[in-house]
């Protein structure tokens, strides 16, 4: 290796089994000090798995682990913490009715009585440091996700950690946020701290990282400068085999008008104006890209078309192929919503939130959607059962078998089955949100390829999505979001990242940006 | 009129218990254990307490009866019987993962079966006529108040009249109080009923927690029962006369919002109204004075409606409250 770094860390042969899955097989990984190492790899492929194990959540089943030189073992998060060894995980692990002080110091040992001055003074001292902004007295429920991420990253540096972890740290993040972001990071490694980040988001490993180390199936495939490779090294390392990285985006044909929503305003359980005089139309063969910061009505929006969501003025109308027919959605059932050809698939954070039910297996989700269709007391399972085959061997399931609970599969995997499903009712408006959320390169790219074929089929798609990279090249028109308001709606081709970044976070924003 | 100077110590007689109960309920649920077997658990502390008091008093001639001994006796094989309840139900839900409603309810069952048992077993051996034990020298010393306190007039009626058992309670939930908003442990016990996995990742010893948290307020509740054989009956057991005071003690629990010094006042109004029908005339109506009777359950009723719409995030349940942590789980 190169002379003059310092190993903060060393894995050796690191081996970590889930019941038959080899999540880690004999995995090697350095990890030097004053550096941004970026951790690459696949979903499934064991990245956050060989993470855990070094901040104490997972034990390996076998292998070493050296820090600063010394073997050691990692039995609980406790263990990290006494090493310097900080993560800050995917789901954030904040207590929400907690201020941000009291999370920070929480498991912290001290003296019995707390003095949250003393803690807060802390906080203010380390946040300037690294140029964070934080609260110390505000509630992490009021707080935005970027602000909860900042939270947990100031309590790793309160802890003392000279080792951090960041497992996907930007797939909720604005790109602004994303920006500042990587600056306290680079703060951070000046200051000489070793610094992990878990991506598979390419441009961001280029931007921020030193070096790169890459994941496949559980082994290390590699690692090298990232000054020193390319996107497509990394992809065709990650992946076993060559891809092609190009999203298509043909020309819609014959569009026409579907979908027409005008002023449409939803108020979510607490009277909470989720949306606001939201309008558009949804033309058939074309992409229309939903842009917005989380949380700022996309979720309402679908479910207002799909009728899970009262609106409260405005109103939805379905034009209907062929005939032309203007149907009047708000106060419909969502049964007859579907009915008329109106799908929604929506991949909640927790994946299983919505759409399936975790304990069932592949066929019975199947069911889920067909299960009216069927005539008489008995149900048909042939038909839910051959769909399943299907969905599994076009969308590659990884699946032990048809009547695996679909809680067991990883998450990537529960996505396919969930659109796969969508998608095969053979819709004519297509609702989509978070289609790729957490899903790796590889299968990222089958669900956009699964989306544009519906596309040419001459669906109208509405895609929620979280990557703006992305967005911008699927989409052919882009409606930004912003607390609930129409923010612009913009053509996708020739739009930039940093025009609906800024449109995004204020209304009308990025206006002439161009 | 209504009379307050003899309706105040009679509710706050009719309080302690239930503010033990709840104060221990209270540290219990802010683990995320909702320990629906506290009527057993107070159940069992009282019987442990009779056992201990029996086996010392019929054991020792009434004139060469030591005072600290007296107290020490009972109060010790209550905590010793009480904690052993909450370390079984520590075991089935903690350890073993049971679901904690069942494990709860069957406790309460087998508490309640437990103290009948060895209750009936004890009348048995006093051969008395009726179906009861009288412990009058234990209670005495449980009982036992400051000289000066009957001097004092109403003064010394309201606020002097209480064995010591009561006050303990209320030191008890003042420090419950104190621990939970001011210091490091009562944080992250917080932490642990809110959000086990959270509290897990900050290397907190999330079993070891609802064990401590769990056991302990087991015995606060059991002393409860205690309190409610030695000074407010006088010493004197009969199968089932504790009740449903158990689960006004968790129906406290939601009324206080899981704030045990609100328990002080909120145990000695629900105290107040569980005998309100004693203190206002109902004449040979009998219907009446059950109606009257429903009232510490319907202001719990309508307290939680008030709570559900106010949404106040402060005002929520632990949000773990009734599940059982899994580190591995995904």
């Amino acid at each position: 290796m190169d002379s003059g770094k310092i190993a903060a860390v060393q894995m050796r042969n690191i081996t970590k089994s889930f019941g038959s899955v080899m999540a880690n097989d004999r995995v090697w990984l350095d990890i030097y000090k004053g550096e941004i190492l970026a951790l690459l790899g696949e979903n499934g492929s064991g990245k956050t798995t060989l993470m855990n194990m070094l901040s104490g959540i997972y034990y390996p089943d076998a292998g070493q682990i050296f820090v600063d030189g010394r073997e050691v073992v990692i039995r609980s998060p406790k263990d990290a913490f006494d090493l310097g060894i900080g993560m800050i995980h995917q789901h954030f692990k904040l207590v929400d009715v907690l201020t941000a002080a009291e999370n920070i110091i929480l498991g912290l040992h001290g003296e019995g009585k707390l003095d949250m001055k003393a803690v807060a003074a802390r906080v203010r001292e380390i946040s300037g440091r690294y140029g964070f902004e934080v609260d110390p007295n505000q509630k992490v429920y009021d707080m935005s996700v970027s602000q909860k991420q900042t939270v947990e990253i100031v309590k790793v540096l309160y802890r003392g950690a000279d080792i951090l972890i960041l497992d996907e740290p930007t797939a909720v993040l604005t790109p602004q946020e994303t920006d500042k972001l990587f600056a306290v990071l680079r703060n951070m490694r000046d200051d000489g701290k070793a610094i992990v980040i878990i991506t598979h988001k390419l441009n961001e490993v280029e931007a921020i990282s030193d070096r790169v180390a890459i994941l496949r199936h559980g082994h290390f495939v590699g690692d090298m400068p990232t000054a020193q490779t390319n996107a497509g090294e990394m992809t065709n390392m990650m992946v076993g085999r060559p891809v092609v990285l190009n999203i298509e985006r043909p020309e819609p044909k014959n569009a026409e008008p579907r979908l027409e929503v005008s002023h449409l305003t939803v108020h979510d359980e607490e009277g909470v104006k989720k949306l606001d005089d939201v309008s558009f139309t949804a033309y058939s063969g074309e992409i229309l890209g939903v842009a917005g910061i989380s949380g700022s009505g996309q979720k309402e929006l679908l479910e207002a078309i799909a009728g899970l969501h009262r609106a409260e003025g405005g109103s939805i109308t379905y034009i209907e192929p062929g005939t032309g027919a203007r149907e009047e959605l708000v106060g419909k059932d969502p049964r007859d919503i579907s009915d008329m050809g109106v799908a929604l698939s929506f991949v909640p954070e927790d994946r299983l939130g919505m759409g399936l039910v975790g304990d069932m297996d592949l066929s019975e989700n199947m069911m889920l959607r067909s299960f009216r269709r069927g005539r008489g007391f008995f149900t048909d399972r042939k038909a839910p059962h051959q769909l399943a085959e299907r969905v599994v061997k076009e969308l590659a399931v990884n699946t032990p078998s048809i009547e695996t609970p679909v809680r067991r599969l990883s998450g990537g995997n529960v996505q396919k089955v969930l659109v796969g499903r969508e998608i095969s009712s053979a819709p004519t408006v297509l609702l989509t949100a978070y289609a790729v959320r957490g899903l790796d390169i590889n299968s990222s790219y089958t669900i956009y390829d699964l989306i544009n074929k519906q596309k040419e089929r001459g669906v109208a798609v509405v895609y929620v999505g979280e990557d703006l990279d992305v967005l911008l090249e699927l989409s052919d028109r882009i409606l930004v979001l912003c607390g609930g308001k129409v923010s612009g709606l913009i053509p996708g081709r020739g739009a930039t990242k940093r025009r609906v970044g800024l449109m995004m976070t204020r209304l009308g924003g990025g206006e002439g940006d161009e | 009129m209504f009379d307050f100077i003899a309706f105040i110590p009679r509710a706050v007689t009719q309080g302690v218990p239930l503010m033990l109960g709840s104060t221990g309920e209270t540290l219990t649920q802010k683990s995320g254990n909702l320990n629906l077997g506290l009527p057993g658990v107070m159940y069992v502390g009282a019987i442990c307490g009779v056992i201990g008091s029996f086996i010392y008093e019929t054991g020792t001639p009434a004139e060469s009866i030591n005072g600290f001994l007296a107290v020490m006796i009972p109060l010790l094989s209550c905590l010793a019987g009480s904690l052993l309840m909450g370390l079984l139900y520590c075991f089935l839900t903690v350890t073993l993962r049971a679901n904690q409603n069942v494990t709860g309810l069957a406790m309460t069952t087998f508490g309640v079966g437990f103290g009948n048992f060895f209750g009936g077993s004890l009348i048995k051996l006093t051969d008395s006529e009726v179906p009861s034990i009288a412990l009058s020298a234990t209670s005495s010393y449980f009982k036992a108040t400051l000289p000066f306190a009957d001097k004092l007039g109403w003064f010394g009626e309201i606020f002097l009249s209480y064995g010591m058992l009561a006050y303990i309670a209320i030191v008890i939930a003042i420090i419950s109080s104190y621990f939970l908003k001011r210091t490091r442990p009562g944080l992250n016990l917080r932490a642990v009923g809110e959000d086990p996995a959270t509290a897990d990742a900050a290397g907190i010893n999330v079993t070891r927690y609802k064990y401590k948290a769990t056991c302990i307020g087991c015995m606060i509740a059991g002393l409860g029962g205690l309190y409610y054989v030695m000074d407010y009956s006088s010493g004197i057991w009969s199968n089932d006369a504790f009740g449903d005071r158990g689960w006004l003690a968790i129906a406290l629990v939601i009324f206080t919002m899981w704030r045990p010094a609100v328990g002080i006042v909120a145990s000695i109004l629900f105290g107040g109204l569980y005998i309100l029908y004693l203190f206002i005339p109902t004449g040979t109506n009998l219907a009446v004075k059950e109606l009257y009777k429903m009232l510490p359950y319907l202001v719990t009723i309508a307290v939680l409606i008030i709570v559900s719409l106010k949404k106040s995030r402060e005002n929520q349940p632990p949000a773990h409250l009734g599940l059982s942590y899994f580190r591995e789980e995904r």
